[in-house]
């Protein structure tokens, strides 16, 4: 069964320097991926590029997974406004 | 018809158009469930196909937007995005404005 850290390092592998928070119960998971390659991209290229680095993984392993993905810069204002 | 022609066709005739898992009355997968409730909060008129229905398109829509998973929402023929960039827009209002802006 794949496991939250499984898809964590399966896009950090991919992604240069991102990072990734990832829950889930083996089946459906939620991630949040930042990453300065997302500069300049549209939501759904961000997505594509997520999809990407899980290929056909996608397909068999992981049933559903939800993300957000956020820009390193995204990130820290997201960050400051919650606190 | 072969099956990239068919989507073609079927987001050009519907300037919202809803690919999803079930019926809009009755979703079957609780993220196409959510995407219903998102358009219909956004009060949009849209067009549905269920891909449970139809195994080539629930592959074929796949392959044609390069976007894995089901919903997939279409407006004006572009992909919008699934249930989680429509929560995003919906969020945050863009959604609404799009769709809005389809009628003025």
């Amino acid at each position: 069964m794949v496991k939250p850290e499984d898809i964590k390092k399966w896009i950090e592998q991919y992604l240069a320097q991102s990072e990734v928070k990832v829950s889930g119960d083996g089946r459906h998971f939620d991630a949040i991926i930042v990453c300065p390659a997302f500069y300049g991209k549209t939501r759904i290229q961000q997505h594509q590029m997520v999809y990407a680095a899980l290929g056909d993984k996608m397909k068999e392993e992981v049933h559903a997974l939800s993300m957000r993905t956020m820009t390193p810069e995204a990130w820290v204002k997201e960050e400051t406004e919650h606190k | 018809m072969e099956i990239a022609e068919r989507i073609r066709k079927v987001i050009e005739e519907n300037s919202v158009m809803l690919f999803m898992k079930g019926t809009p009355d009755f979703p079957q997968c609780g993220f196409s469930g959510r995407a219903i409730q998102i358009l219909e909060a956004c009060g949009a008129k849209f067009g549905s196909a269920d891909v449970l229905m139809d195994p080539e398109l629930r592959e074929g829509i796949k392959t044609y937007s390069n976007w894995p998973t089901i919903p997939q929402l279409y407006i004006q023929g572009e992909l919008i995005g699934g249930s989680d960039i429509m929560t995003e827009m919906h969020q945050n209002g863009e959604l609404k404005e799009k769709i809005e802006a389809l009628n003025s």
